[in-house]
């Protein structure tokens, strides 16, 4: 008797981020590659319960300097690319860190730096080195800064970020307020992000930034641009966290209940690529973390170091479940809710 | 063995229409004008009220349910434990509140 070739077929996600679309009629193409994010480090000085790219102070991944020189190359040759977004783990931790933000700033760029405020205070886990010195570096290059502040207050941030990470914060506030961030007039821009520290969707963007803004003055004297509201993504440390507490399937749920038509058009990946420390390309920085290499039409996956701009515009966007959490209630991208 | 308040539970709420559609049509439509939407009150201030009221009433899916309501529309544990103490003393007020009928069923009683 011949032997029977069974083909394992995976059953379909209940949470099927392109079920939604096609319920919907939507096509999300991508617009434009005006931003190129690069994630240079995994290392970070914190251990955040939410975090999606499992940063901590062991890790190791860097990307190499011939990463940042193509980088820089690719931002030379594309008057299209306009903005650089460094994130990391903690990207100041990069050991090219600041000749990667001064030579872009030299071309041109605009560039963004994702700063947990901390590590202004940490310094670098790994070799000891000082981070002091970043507020008057960031203000020189005009760089913008976001910065993760969970809330205004100690027992969210702490929850999420460790022991005194809101302390921290706020001393490091008060340095880049000093060194004029966040201040009429200036010019140097300071955003905030809030990420839900559990299994929830972020309030309205608009009357917690005034909450923010109040109480931040007044208890701190603190001053800032713009508060951004992020959702948690289901993957890496946050879902194993939903894992373990048997929240998992609600908050998909709940994702999936709160799918937002009028917020999808407004995501992140129709108008950036993420580049990670191997070079490889993704649509956003939550591919990145799951490997989910972006392709071009052909399906050659796309790198940093054979770009081609044109045939990175014309890919198609790779979705999964943990889309729905862009495009859940006012939606969430990097620069905050999107409808 | 069956249990009562499963958390399961709360989830069957959409399924109060069984038998009696219409009516839970009307009500799904009242409450999510009344709590749904900023009006005179905002959706945190009503969430709020909703979370006293669930303490009040010992409803164990609504104060899950509004836990909830109140975190993603921005309150803090501080705001929301002090929305349950605005709850418990009403309630010890109004417990309180009736002693005045017992004083004065007492005078009537007591010669």
């Amino acid at each position: 008797m011949p032997a029977v070739q069974l083909k394992v077929v995976p059953l379909p996600s209940k949470y099927d981020f392109e079920v939604q679309l096609r319920r919907h009629c939507i096509d999300l193409p991508p617009l434009s590659i005006d931003t190129l994010q690069v994630n240079v480090t995994k290392l970070c000085n914190q251990v955040c319960r939410h975090c999606h790219v499992d940063a901590s102070p062991a890790r190791k991944e860097i990307l190499s300097l011939d990463g940042v020189a193509k980088c820089l190359e690719i931002l030379d040759r594309h008057p299209q690319i306009t903005k650089l977004d460094i994130t990391g783990g903690a990207p100041e931790l990069h050991p090219g860190f600041d000749a990667f933000v001064e030579r872009a700033v030299a071309l041109g760029k605009h560039v963004v730096v994702r700063h947990n405020l901390t590590v202004q205070i940490d310094g670098n886990p790994q070799t000891g080195e000082n981070k002091e010195y970043l507020p008057q570096f960031f203000a020189r290059n005009r760089v913008e800064v976001i910065s993760s502040l969970p809330y205004y207050q100690e027992y969210f941030t702490d929850a999420q970020r460790g022991s005194d990470a809101f302390k921290k914060s706020m001393e490091a506030m008060q340095r880049l307020n000093a060194a004029g961030y966040g201040i009429d007039g200036s010019g140097l821009v300071l955003n905030l992000v809030y990420n839900p520290v559990g299994p929830y969707l972020p309030p309205a963007q608009v009357g917690l930034e005034a909450d923010y803004r109040r109480e931040l003055k007044n208890r701190f004297g603190l001053m800032f641009n713009s508060l951004y509201t992020i959702t948690n993504m289901p993957i890496n440390r946050f879902k194993l966290h939903l894992d373990k507490s048997g929240q998992y399937e609600a908050y998909m749920e709940k994702l999936l209940a709160a799918f937002n038509p009028a917020a999808v058009e407004g995501v992140m990946c129709r108008g950036l690529i993420s580049v990670g420390h191997d070079g490889r390309i993704y649509d956003c920085d939550f591919n990145q973390m799951l490997q989910l290499q972006a392709t071009d039409a052909e399906g050659k996956p796309l790198s940093i170091f054979d770009f081609n701009f044109s045939k990175a515009l014309k890919r198609r966007i790779r979705f999964d479940d943990h889309c729905l959490g862009c495009t859940a209630g006012s939606g969430s991208s990097c620069g905050g809710a999107t409808a | 063995m069956s249990n009562y308040y499963e958390s399961e539970d709360l989830k069957k709420f959409g399924d109060i229409g069984q038998n009696a559609k219409s009516l839970a049509d009307d009500f799904f439509k009242y409450y999510g004008d009344v709590t749904g939407v900023d009006g005179a009150l905002t959706k945190r201030e009503k969430a709020l009220i909703a979370l006293a009221v669930a303490h009040a009433q010992k409803c164990p899916y609504c104060i899950d349910a509004y836990t909830t309501q109140c975190l993603e529309t921005g309150s803090n544990p501080e705001q929301m434990m002090e929305a349950v103490h605005v709850a418990a003393v009403m309630q010890a007020g109004i417990t309180l509140a009736h002693s005045v009928q017992m004083q004065n069923h007492l005078k009537q009683l007591v010669l």
